[in-house]
């Protein structure tokens, strides 16, 4: 027994220790999709045969475990030719800092910023850094979008025709009116995957928006108006009044949004604030469900609802590589109108390039219609500080369970936020 | 060559001590490899701030460790997960304990017992999380509840008891804790079952020649036997309570306000949610120190009880 | 008639225990069969039909999550991972504990409870370290890099539960054996590690079921498909089947087979142990 465990011992030894030559014809591609791992893989082979240049094409799932790999990969500078960050503007920025991103702004630019032009314009922004960021990071575009999304409302034809709902509600007040009629014959209003807290901030944002506009909004991030300033407090006061009138589904706070797919998907609940993405779920878990997507229905009529959008998944290129040329290669063809037509009909995503769209699904469409009303932090010249930005998220929550009024959330995330100014000054 | 006696019984013990000292070497080797110089590491990374990529990290000394004593969120994270460990102590492990003693005696179909009470252990976390979370759900679908509970109380007439489970701050945490007791009782009962077969049968024989009734034999003769294994369960339950955290993620996703934050979730936060990485090595570094502070303090306990 | 009553309560005494036993052993079994049950499903009655046994049975989801999760490779691959692990911890963690519990040597007691505290101590920030460690040992990507990382996950735990029950053995048989010119190895090898079967029944199951279930180590440690264990195949299965729950299932209990195999082999040696103790006493 013991003379075989030293046997494979060593051989594991023997055939882990031998180094290979780096290799100047393949790429390495990591990313953290496991859904679209077989096309990636099918694109791979594709690519070799058109060019033989070969793709590996690694895949680290969940993202907790793909971000840890690449926190530690960066650390031993190892990280791979392309792949993904999957953080804040602000991490994405300490990336470049430190040199482990390439600036693409030249290549975008080449024969007359044919590939620039090619991919929506929201969906590049993610990626760019903008003149004066305050991240200080030199202005340009550094990453590459492959697909994009756009979170919505989605509503149940059925069951709205159901509650003698002839139309899709366009404002608050007839949205609000949905929900007491669906009430009224005990159908559940809304549901979303607000365990997933992005999800909630994503919502919360989207009133923020049509309530005070984005200049307001950046200006209390950069702390000139405080939370408790009236238009915020109406910003809390909209899940006051949907949690009053009852529009959640029970256990809405705590819902991971695979199982607030299934809810929608089973005809559980009429509405639901879901992403593009939803498409080639819900076509496997009910391919009869009748459905379509509005924009959240808005409450003012000052500034526009604007939803969140642009790049689904982007990807870098590293910079410290000695086959950069060749991955920019790769994700230039990976973006071009053939592959992602391809991606757009294996994965159902929306395709990055525009020339593409022609060839997806219907309902998707009515995703791709509105993305010029969509924005994105990633896109936004300031950010909320985190630990701020949590201690708003969770205030919410606690105003959907009615633990909490509106005005009890506002001034304690104001007083975290002043704590948070004080000690920027300081610094 | 001195032929000192002296000398040479130096020279045995030495030899003798350095055989012994043998018998741990490979363990200490690699464990000195892969955890105490990651430990170093990442205890001296406690003491930076650093966001987990930039290549600039400041040297802040104990500033992290200041900021984590005002952190109320943070101690209320751990009562939290004291509590879950609470009720897995006394819940989990009386359980194991009954179930272990009713298997170590001669009962019918014990051999089928044992195979099945290890089955939650083995099970998937999404398999769990899938079982449970259908278990739990709340909301209705057609005049019907979904969830199996809300359903089960609503037949049996409890209809007033039914309930948001996961997403009312009164009984979220308490469910986390049932369940995560459910998943882990198996261990107990495994190790528990183990302890059980080594006491002597002729103790037992003795005992009950003696005239013992079945509980006089468990308190005069079991529990005394099994105190260091039972110290053992329960260390290692306050290990695995403490740390509960995939299951939270697994019912509650992103988890409800503050209500279902333990040391782990804040840990994790710190270091990808909110980007102070050396934040989060101090939280796991004084995390550790409570529990060793807390296990030896039971050790201390099992010594005292082991003399009385 | 005393013998009468005593009977008649020993009776509710048994019949309330298996009552007891068997309400436990319903809530561990339903899990598993509701697993077994969905993956014979299909995907249109999976949400629709409850009934206890399913309506409509498909057979062929298992073969589909087998070539569909490409579980082969992976199977081998966990297969050695735990069969090297195991053995690892088995003949390092024994060997400790035998001398923490039954030699002497200096720092004893220092070596000992370094190893339980690192039990404690949860190192969240610690695979950046490790990491950067193992790529200059270039043990990155490789399965003995894996493989020592993961004996020393399970080395602590396994060596504080071993000392509990070496400590706990009788040292007669021990001294027989010195008596008979056995040296310290050999006492470990012929004497100790036999009489402790029951508590190493235990080690073997904790971490076999620690390394088969293990992930997040492996994603960090290896690139290669070709060297990735077993829940890697599951997670990448989990992400293209999430809505196919009969798929998923059908997996989920391919996964979990080898281990509650495992436990089934190892739950008689925890028994076997002493009720062969005649030689103990």
């Amino acid at each position: 027994m013991k003379r075989l465990f030293c046997v494979v011992l060593g051989i594991f030894l023997l055939t882990g220790c031998a180094k290979k030559p780096e290799e100047q014809n393949t790429i390495t591609f990591w990313h953290w999709m496991t859904d679209r791992q077989k096309a990636f893989e099918e694109l791979a082979k594709k690519y070799e045969e058109q060019t033989g240049i070969k793709v590996k094409v690694d895949l680290y799932a969940p993202s907790d475990a793909y971000t840890q790999r690449i926190i530690a990969s960066a650390q031993a500078k190892v990280l791979p030719d392309i792949y993904g960050i999957l953080d804040k503007k602000e991490i994405f920025a300490s990336f470049i800092d430190s040199g482990f991103v390439a600036d693409l702004t030249a290549e975008f630019a080449k024969d007359n910023s044919e590939w620039e032009k090619a991919i929506f314009p929201k969906a590049i922004d993610v990626n760019r850094f903008t003149e004066g960021n305050i991240y200080k990071v030199k202005p340009g575009i550094y990453g590459v979008p492959i697909d994009v999304t756009n979170i919505q409302m989605l509503y149940n034809k059925k069951l709205l025709e159901k509650a003698g709902i002839k139309k899709a509600p366009k404002t608050f007040d007839e949205f609000l009116a949905a929900i007491e009629a669906l009430k009224r014959v005990g159908i559940t209003g809304m549901v979303s995957g607000w365990g997933e807290l992005w999800m909630l901030d994503c919502f919360a944002s989207n009133y923020a928006f049509n309530i005070m506009g984005e200049d307001k909004i950046m200006a209390t991030y950069r702390g000139e108006v405080p939370y408790t300033d009236p238009d915020w407090i109406k910003v809390f006061n909209v899940f006051k009044t949907l949690r009053e009138k009852g529009a959640f589904i029970d256990g809405i706070v705590t819902k991971l949004n695979k199982y607030s797919e299934q809810d929608f998907a089973l005809e559980r609940a009429a509405f639901s604030f879901n992403g593009s993405w939803c498409v080639n779920v819900y076509k496997d878990m009910n391919p009869n469900l009748q459905y379509g997507a509005m924009l959240p229905p808005a409450i003012e009529s000052t500034f526009p609802l604007k939803i969140w959008g642009g790049a689904g998944s982007s990807f870098v290129v590293n910079n410290n590589s000695s086959r950069k040329d060749k991955a920019i290669a790769f994700l230039k063809w990976v973006t071009a109108k053939e592959q992602q037509a391809y991606l757009a009909q294996e994965t159902k995503n929306l395709p990055s390039n525009r020339q593409a769209l022609s060839s997806i699904p219907e309902i998707l469409s009515d995703f791709a219609g509105v993305m010029d009303q969509t924005t994105h932090p990633t896109i936004w010249s300031h950010n909320e500080n985190p630990l701020v930005a949590e201690r708003y998220i969770k205030g919410i929550q606690s105003i959907i369970i009615g633990e909490k009024t509106p005005e009890q959330v506002a001034k304690e995330v104001q007083e975290i936020k002043e704590k948070e100014l004080k000690k920027l000054r300081k610094e | 060559m001195s032929t000192n006696p002296a000398t040479a019984r130096r020279n045995l013990l030495f030899k003798d001590n350095f055989e012994s000292f043998a018998f741990i070497l490979p363990a200490v080797i690699i464990f000195s490899v892969f955890y105490i110089y990651p430990f170093f590491e990442t205890f001296a990374l406690s003491m930076q701030k650093w966001n987990g990529i930039s290549l600039h990290r400041t040297f802040i000394w104990f500033n992290n460790f200041i900021d984590l004593k005002d952190d109320k969120i943070w101690w209320n994270a751990l009562g939290h997960a004291g509590y879950v460990t609470f009720i897995a102590l006394t819940l989990q492990n009386a359980l194991a304990f009954a179930l272990a003693l009713a298997c170590d005696r001669e009962i019918r179909m014990k051999r089928f017992y044992r195979v099945v009470f290890f089955l939650p252990p083995v099970l998937s976390e999404v398999v769990v999380g899938l079982i449970w979370q259908w278990i739990l759900y709340a909301g209705k679908q057609d005049g019907q509840h979904i969830g199996l509970l809300n359903h089960f109380l609503d037949k049996t007439g409890f209809s007033h008891l039914i309930h948001s489970w996961l997403s009312d701050p009164d009984t979220a945490l308490t469910c986390i804790a049932v369940v995560h007791s459910w998943k882990g009782f198996g261990w107990g009962f495994i190790i528990l079952l183990a302890g059980l077969q080594t006491i002597d049968r002729q103790l037992y024989e003795a005992a009950k020649v003696d005239g013992a009734g079945s509980w006089r034999v468990l308190r005069n003769v079991t529990i005394p036997m099994m105190i260091p294994v039972i110290f053992d369960v329960i260390v290692l339950t306050i290990l695995g309570s403490m740390q509960v955290f995939v299951l939270i993620i697994s019912l509650l996703g992103n988890g409800l306000g503050d209500h279902t934050d333990v040391p782990v979730t804040r840990i994790f936060s710190a270091m990808t949610g909110t980007n102070q990485f050396g934040y989060a090595c101090a939280q796991g570094v004084t995390f550790g120190l409570i529990l060793i502070f807390v296990s030896f303090t039971f050790k201390k306990l099992s010594t005292k009880l082991k003399q009385a | 008639m005393g013998i009468n009553r005593y009977q008649v309560y020993k009776f509710f005494k048994l019949t309330f225990i298996q009552i007891f036993l068997m309400s436990v052993a319903v809530t561990c079994l339903f899990p598993l069969f509701w697993m077994v049950r969905s993956a014979f499903m299909t995907n249109d009655t999976i949400f629709t039909d409850k009934s206890f046994i399913p309506k409509i049975i498909q057979l062929g989801n298992f073969a589909q999550a087998w070539t569909d999760g490409n579980f082969g490779v992976y199977f081998l691959n966990s297969i050695i991972y735990t069969a090297s692990v195991v053995t690892g911890i088995v003949i390092v963690s024994s060997l400790a504990a035998y001398a923490f519990s039954r030699l002497n040597f200096p720092g004893k007691n220092f070596f000992f409870y370094m190893f339980v505290a690192a039990m404690m101590i949860p190192l969240p920030g610690s695979f950046v370290p490790l990491f950067v460690l193992m790529n200059k040992l270039g043990l990155v990507n490789t399965r003995i890099g894996y493989i020592l990382c993961m004996i020393n996950v399970g080395l602590s735990l396994s060596i504080f539960l071993l000392k509990t029950f070496f400590d706990k053995m009788p040292a007669d048989l021990e001294d027989a054996a010195r008596i008979d010119g056995c040296g310290k190895l050999g006492i470990w090898w012929y004497v100790a590690l036999p009489l402790a079967q029951p508590a190493i029944a235990v080690i073997v199951i904790f971490n076999s079921l620690n390394v088969w279930n293990e992930y997040i180590l492996a994603s960090l440690l290896l690139n290669d498909n070709s060297k990735m264990p077993l829940q890697k195949g599951l997670m990448v299965f989990q992400g293209a089947h999430s809505v196919d729950y009969p798929i998923l299932m059908a997996g989920l209990t391919i996964a979990a087979l080898p281990i509650i195999l495992i436990y089934l082999v190892m739950q008689k040696h925890i028994i076997k142990g002493l009720s062969s103790g005649a030689i103990v006493g």
